[in-house]
């Protein structure tokens, strides 16, 4: 009679939030995000399409970026997972996001945590050196208050910096 | 009068580009978002949406959603007509929206019933077991449609006719008769194409009644927290006093977060009946299908002028689509906003402008995304309407507008629309935008590029906005006069909060309205903890959207901080035992006059104010003040864009785009670059790539980001700007508001450039969105049309 059948069966996993260890029991098709905001109430990272079209859910997974809403908790045994919450402390702020504030790079605050996150990963990828090729490197993460110029230029000067 | 933002004296804290208050807390996802709250036994709703434009419901069955564990509740539009709450009342009071459709469903997702659960997983498990039986019917799409009155949308309504209302401003007859007396005249039917705001983050809502006191708090995404307790107030009947409503931290609203929608009820409806807190948060696709839309508005435009380029009549006949319901959050008595300023910086005779609105099976809504009540399409309709003169006189465009500017000794300038514009040097404004782009330069280089065939496209823009409302007496809310205010408390230390009716959603209220006090205190703006969007501790104010967060609650502001001024003499004179009129505020503090060095500083008075007030005065040193503003203002900005367009593949490369804003004295001139980037972003958005499309049968065809297309920072241009300073003479600090200039400046010097780089082509207009496909087919049919 029944067409829908729920499963309400739960799964463990295992891995580490900003280098601490975390054991749970999830619903098999909690997504990673809903679990690090609604399990673990991290909810630095924020949810802004659930499609993997936004990128306001990303977090490193073993130091990659990911759309969290995109993947399911249960498949990261063993990972390490990093959000904003692990990046800095307000004494001890991580480049990238002083690079954010001297340069204006948000608005509203709800991309940003994903564009930070986002923007650390790219610093360890094969991107080019140009604005241009930045930008094409961070085009997965919208903001609609249309701050990208100075999100670009957060990028080029923490590059800058490590470069030399 | 205008200078460069160089030229003005030096101040103490005007001006300058300080660092965000919320900085600390954004940067490292601390900020505190409707959906990062949690409650104690919280419950989550989630809606079930029609899948038809136009439906008869036949039979909703509860019951399989109702049997799976966790749910608690399936709510319907029959439970809510049970209990007189099936309609909501829209902002400006001329029509309601049901809050879940009943006996029809009047567009696709329209909101039909609500399942509350456990958790948010269950809700939407739930939400699929609702069983809903539909008679399609045929749909209106389009207002053309609509206006024949073969099928009749609302059953509700007395008048049996999807017209919705005829509004129409200035004189018709001697607008007619100047255009068909012009020696030159132009018409065009321009669409501004329907789009959605889409903040990053969705709307929703999350609503906590306590039986045991009786008091409803509601967290809500919310622009305009005070209007929304006092709706809530008039639909539930519950008295204002019982309702908190707190917007916290606002993840972008672009208007979007104005209206009360159906979700915002059904949760809180839910909460009142099961006594717990409910939330519901829309996902993408609810934002993109449900809430408030923008735009819609196919105006035909035609300007008459004398050979010599002066302009001698406007009229603009518009119709708007509205769709199910007229949820336009308009002031009451303006239906069309402020489409009067459609005669933009044009020095006209004569105009006349009109617009007839229609329910269609789509979405409600026609908010104002960015802009101020409808101006976005005004300017468009001028600026296009304009360019397509000068090519007609064969002038180049910047001539043309050059000779039809109001002059700045016009000022202030009664339009023939109705506003009484308050300032602005049009010609000075762009110059500068001339000056810094090399148009002449550009135009030598489009002249040599065109011999070889390729196109190489101009375009400008010189716009005029209108933002900042009230005055009260010409614009309401809910009948709420659209006044704002500001309420101050300096502590005994010198340092104190601010507190105003507005809601800012990335505006940086929390460091300019600081920056406003601590300029006219002389207090340290770090010392100034600035706090909006609670209901219970907030002055009641109308909110932000419409760029009037610094127009009004900017004046309000400045005027409790010189409240506080005048009681801080009182005791700066019985500190420097004087006579009060001896005492003169200069240099941020107060002065003995004629003795040098002899003075107090407000953080002196302060401490006084607790410690040692005057005898038989008040202590304490607060102030409020309710600003209700003599008039709007009248920002304005000169914009160029310079693009390429590619003939084989219609793609549009943006080369450069320079805005020159004049939003009179600002506040922090790092925040207004920010705003206008953000700006300018949409208006590129609005002209290359955003549109919520619907097909023949009314599927909306843009129910998500890889089908609603947002720009990244990928296809965002480098953008440049500039500005000049007009003072408003009105404004207590002489700002006018500039959070939408970008948007509403910029979708026509995009698509102006387009047109010129297809000028050669003989194409003379496009809609929005200039997407390479539309381009294309342009270039390829006139091409055909040649050869």
């Amino acid at each position: 009679m029944a067409s829908h059948e729920f499963r309400t069966d739960r799964v463990e996993v295992a891995f580490t939030v900003n280098g601490k260890p975390v054991g749970l029991a999830v619903d098999p098709r909690a997504t990673l995000l809903d679990t690090l905001r609604d399990e673990l109430g991290l909810t630095g990272t924020k949810k802004g399409c659930d499609h993997g079209q936004c990128g306001a859910c990303t977090v490193h997974v073993n130091g990659r970026r990911v759309n969290s809403c995109l993947s399911f908790a249960a498949t990261h045994e063993g990972a390490a997972i990093d959000t904003i919450e692990g990046l800095g402390t307000p004494d001890n702020l991580h480049p990238m996001q002083r690079a954010f504030v001297e340069l204006d790079g948000y608005q509203c605050g709800y991309c940003t945590p994903g564009q930070i996150m986002s923007a650390v990963a790219l610093l360890a990828e094969p991107c080019g050196e140009s604005d241009a090729e930045v930008a094409e490197c961070m085009s997965g993460n919208v903001c609609r208050c249309g701050a990208y110029q100075n999100i670009v230029a957060a990028i080029q000067s923490v590059r800058k910096e490590n470069a030399t | 009068m205008a200078t460069t933002t160089d030229d003005l004296p030096a101040r103490h804290s005007l001006g300058k580009s300080m660092k965000r208050k919320e900085d600390p807390r954004f940067i490292r996802g601390k900020g505190r978002y409707l959906d990062d709250i949690v409650l104690p036994h919280m419950l989550y709703l989630a809606l079930v949406h029609s899948p038809y434009p136009h439906a008869r419901i036949k039979s909703i069955d509860k019951s399989k959603a109702l049997a799976l564990p966790g749910v608690k509740a399936v709510i319907t539009g029959e439970d809510l007509d049970a209990a007189k709450l099936e309609w909501l009342p829209t902002f400006h009071g001329y029509d309601k929206q049901m809050v879940l459709a009943f006996g029809k469903a009047l567009y696709q997702y329209q909101e039909v019933a609500g399942v509350v659960a456990t958790s948010r997983e269950i809700a939407s498990d739930g939400a699929e077991l609702v069983e809903v039986e539909y008679e399609p019917l045929d749909p209106l799409v389009t207002p053309f449609q609509a206006r024949e009155d073969k099928i009749i949308l609302r059953d509700d309504r007395e008048s049996k006719t999807n017209h919705i209302y005829h509004w129409e401003v200035g004189d018709k007859a001697k607008a007619e008769g100047e255009l068909d007396g012009s020696a030159v005249r132009i018409k065009e039917r321009i669409l501004s194409p329907r789009c959605h705001p889409a903040p990053l983050e969705p709307c929703g809502v999350l609503a906590d009644m306590n039986k045991a006191t009786g008091r409803l708090t509601v967290y809500m995404t919310s622009q305009a927290p005070h209007v929304h307790r006092t709706a809530f107030s008039l639909v539930t009947g519950i008295p204002e006093d019982k309702i908190h409503v707190i917007s916290p931290d606002v993840g972008g609203g672009f208007g979007n977060k104005v209206p009360v929608y159906p979700g915002y009820v059904v949760a809180t409806v839910a909460s009142v009946i099961i006594g717990v807190p409910v939330k519901w948060v829309e996902s993408r696709t609810e934002n993109l299908t449900t809430t408030g839309f923008a735009r819609d508005y196919h105006m035909d435009v035609e300007i008459g002028a004398t050979k010599e380029g002066k302009v001698t009549a406007l009229k603009v006949s518009t119709v708007a689509d509205h769709g199910a319901f007229d949820a336009a959050a308009d002031p009451r008595k303006y239906p069309a906003g402020m489409f009067g300023i459609v005669t933009g910086s044009y020095d006209f005779p004569t105009a006349f402008a009109e617009v007839d609105a229609y329910f269609t099976n789509k979405a409600p809504g026609g908010i104002a995304y960015r802009c101020s009540f409808r101006v976005t399409e005004a300017s468009f309709a001028i600026e296009r309407g304009m360019d397509i003169l000068a090519r007609k006189l064969d002038m180049d465009p910047v001539e043309l507008r050059r000779r039809n500017f109001i002059k700045k000794e016009q000022f202030p300038y009664p339009s023939p629309l109705g506003f009484v514009y308050d300032s602005g040097d049009y010609e000075a404004t762009t110059q500068k935008a001339l000056d810094i782009i090399g148009y002449d330069e550009l135009r030598k280089e489009q002249a040599e590029k065109r011999k070889s065939g390729e196109l190489m496209g101009i375009g400008v823009s010189t716009f005029t906005e209108i933002v900042g409302a009230g005055p009260g007496k010409h614009f309401d809310i809910l009948g709420i006069k659209m006044f704002d205010s500001a309420e101050i408390r300096i502590h005994p230390t010198g340092s104190g909060i601010v507190r105003a009716g507005t809601r800012h959603q990335g505006q940086g209220h929390e460091t300019t309205w600081a920056q406003i006090v601590a300029e006219e205190l002389g207090l340290d703006p770090q010392e100034l903890l600035v706090e909006e969007g609670d209901t219970d501790t907030a002055p009641y104010g109308l909110g932000t959207y419409a760029s009037r967060s610094t127009p009004v609650a900017g004046g309000a502001l400045a005027l409790a901080a010189r409240r506080i001024r005048e009681k801080g003499k009182k005791i700066a004179a019985h500190l420097l035992e004087a006579s009060e009129n001896d005492v003169e505020w200069k240099d941020y503090k107060f002065n003995l006059k004629g003795v040098p060095g002899k003075s107090v500083t407000m953080k002196e008075v302060a401490f006084a104010a607790y410690t040692n007030p005057p005898p038989d005065s008040e202590p304490g040193l607060e102030a409020t003040y309710y600003y209700d503003p003599p008039n709007l203002t009248f920002p304005n900005g000169s914009y160029i864009a310079v693009v390429d367009v590619d003939r084989e593949t219609g793609a549009v490369i943006v080369r450069r785009f320079l805005a020159v804003d004049d939003c009179g004295v600002v506040i922090n001139p790092m925040i207004v670059e920010g705003q206008i980037h953000g700006g300018l972003t949409e208006g590129f958005a609005m002209a290359f790539m955003q549109e919520i499309a619907f097909d023949e049968s009314g599927n909306n065809l843009n129910t998500n980001f890889t089908e609603y297309l947002v720009p990244t920072a990928l296809e965002t241009p480098h953008w440049e700007t500039a500005n000049t300073v007009t003072p408003s003479p009105h404004h207590p600090i002489g700002a006018k508001g500039v959070g939408e200039s970008p948007n509403v400046g910029s979708p026509q010097a995009f698509v102006n450039a387009v047109m010129d780089a297809l000028a050669p082509l003989g194409i003379t207009h496009i809609d929005m969105p200039l997407t390479r496909e539309k381009v294309w087919r342009a270039i390829r049919d006139a091409e055909a049309k040649v050869s």
